[in-house]
């Protein structure tokens, strides 16, 4: 006869448990954050120095009419916020791989629900906390009105941009989980290949038609153009629905579908032997 | 040394059922070449492997390096999925009931494995919350626990790159013993600890299954260690079960093969394998 340790799924001691244990990846990552201080700082300092450079270009090509310098800062506030929810959930595996760390959380008894909530919570704090603070850096510098922005708009884009780059990131971090060595610099390819279609720095319109197909399936290119149709433009809320819409069904397809990917890709890392440390 | 630890909200196994019952286990690890997917190399890292273990016994693996161990214990840490046979663990099914097993297991390998920048208070916390540890008493649990192990105080918040190797390898005990195992996996914890920190380990090892109920699989090439700890030992080679017995079973089982006298589990171990077990690598290169 088996002992007894079943816990009924929606139990009150199983969702503390996992709301806790969601928690642990939350906290863990701000402690790394906090011991990785040097770093955090020097990559702050590059952000905020890439996005002075590309902004300054705006000054320099100002056309009268055309708020551009405003157009180029929404380009690089929202990047830095995307990449920066991207990078910390493609990157969990290869970053514990690299730790040796992997073999713990795997099988630690958190489902990897929780685990993928407790690293996307941690993933939208810290990327509001770091374009915050990259925000209030470019306001030093440049003088740009927000008189006609609907503010509340932009949170609502925001919001709908983070789920579905939660999800872009769920199956990203696939990658490092299937190829122990270069999983991470797929992710890095494909990050760098949203930041080329996605409309950061210019309009899409602008890019080669093959491109613009690509730009039509990022979700950083909805983001963006919600944003700037809410701070540039100041369109209400309920004018973004060609915009929330691409974003909601990103999102509601590639969470649960990456989910599903990464539950898979798990199960064959545990077949083939690959779930182990590396470096 | 006594430790007094609040267990998780985890009910322990109560039914008289083996520990662990591991029938006809078998792994194999095939690599292929990258392009036409031919097979390049395949390895039998375990084949067939059946034995029991008993609630509270601890139960060593004796076997040179890349004999099979380490993916033994991947097994049953539910990080590697077998190709053939059954493993139960306390009556439950290793791949139908993976999530609730992994509330009743945990491991220490060989490398301490941790968040080298982060402190042993910071790298105890995640890991006990993983296991469902929370509350005001938890951070002087880690202190006690560290305490004992013999780590002082003011190591507790220091980055684990500034300890030695001893000292992380305790952390990893205490990581694992916060967790409240039914079953302990320790893969060659005591590798390349000085002699006071393996001592240190071994007590604890001890302490663990004689006042907390625990039951403990541990991997080692240390006939001494194996000797000292161990209730029964399994004696895997090339990924075969060779032997299973206490000590003085396995050395009568050699000196049956010899035709002599054999007094140590190190000539044992020799009779039984035909290995010396200080060999780097067994053929099979997996372990």
């Amino acid at each position: 006869m088996a002992h007894s340790t079943q816990v009924r799924p929606f139990s009150r001691r199983r969702l503390r448990h996992e709301a806790l244990a969601s928690y642990a990846f939350v906290e863990r990552n701000f402690f790394l954050v906090r011991r990785y201080w040097g770093w955090e700082i020097a990559f702050l300092i590059y952000n905020v120095t890439s996005s002075l450079s590309v902004m300054y270009i705006g000054k320099a090509q100002q056309m009268p009419g055309q708020d551009l310098i405003l157009y180029l800062g929404i380009g690089t506030l929202v990047w830095s916020y995307l990449r920066s929810v991207f990078a910390n959930i493609s990157e969990m595996i290869s970053w514990e791989r690299w730790e040796g760390t992997i073999e713990y959380t795997m099988m630690a008894p958190v489902s990897r629900l929780t685990h993928m909530l407790g690293v996307s919570l941690f993933s939208v704090l810290y990327g509001i906390a770091r374009t915050a603070v990259l925000l209030l850096t470019l306001a030093v510098f440049f003088d740009v009105s927000l008189a006609n922005a609907n503010l509340g708009g932009a949170l609502v884009v925001i919001l709908f941009g983070s789920l579905s780059f939660i999800g872009v990131g769920i199956m990203a971090a696939v990658l490092p989980l299937l190829f122990t060595e270069r999983g991470e610099e797929m992710t890095f390819i494909i990050s760098s290949v949203l930041l080329l279609v996605s409309g950061v720095y210019y309009p899409i319109s602008v890019l080669p038609g093959w491109m613009q197909g690509l730009a039509r399936v990022s979700p950083a290119t909805y983001v963006l153009e919600g944003m700037r149709a809410t701070v540039l433009d100041g369109r209400s809320t309920a004018e973004l629905g060609q915009y929330l819409l691409p974003m909601g069904v990103i999102g509601l397809l590639t969470i649960p579908l990456g989910l599903a990917i990464f539950t898979a890709v798990e199960r064959y890392a545990k077949r083939t032997g690959r779930l182990k440390r590396s470096g | 040394m006594s430790v007094t630890v609040q267990s998780p909200a985890v009910q322990r196994p109560t039914a008289s059922v083996p520990a662990v019952t591991v029938e006809h286990l078998s792994k194999v690890f095939v690599r292929y070449s990258l392009v036409r997917r031919r097979p390049l190399q395949t390895v039998h890292a375990l084949h067939d492997v059946s034995f029991d273990v008993q609630r509270k016994e601890i139960f060593g693996i004796l076997g040179v390096n890349g004999s099979g161990k380490s993916t033994l214990i991947r097994v049953l840490s539910t990080l590697l999925i077998p190709d053939a046979g059954t493993v139960r663990i306390f009556g439950l099914d290793l791949r139908a009931d993976e999530a609730q097993i992994k509330r009743l297991i945990n491991r220490v390998s060989v490398e301490a494995s941790f968040f080298k920048k982060l402190s042993a208070m910071e790298n105890l916390l995640y890991a006990l919350r993983l296991y469902g540890r929370a509350g005001a008493g938890l951070r002087a649990d880690i202190v006690e626990i560290l305490e004992r192990l013999g780590l002082d105080r003011s190591r507790v918040n220091q980055p684990l790159e500034q300890l030695s190797r001893g000292m992380q390898q305790k952390v990893a005990i205490a990581r694992a013993f916060l967790t409240s195992p039914v079953l302990l996996l320790l893969d060659e914890p005591t590798t390349g600890l000085d002699p006071r920190s393996k001592r240190d380990v071994q007590e604890f090892i001890l302490q663990l299954r004689n006042e907390h109920d625990a039951t403990i699989i541990l991997c080692t090439h240390d006939m001494a260690e194996a000797e000292r700890l161990c209730d029964r030992i399994a004696v895997i080679d090339s990924g075969r079960l060779i032997a299973v017995d206490d000590a003085d079973g396995l050395k009568r089982q050699a000196t049956a093969i010899a035709g002599m006298p054999v007094d140590t589990l190190e000539e044992a171990f020799f009779h039984l394998t035909g290995r010396d077990l200080h060999e780097d690598e067994a053929p099979s290169g997996v372990d």
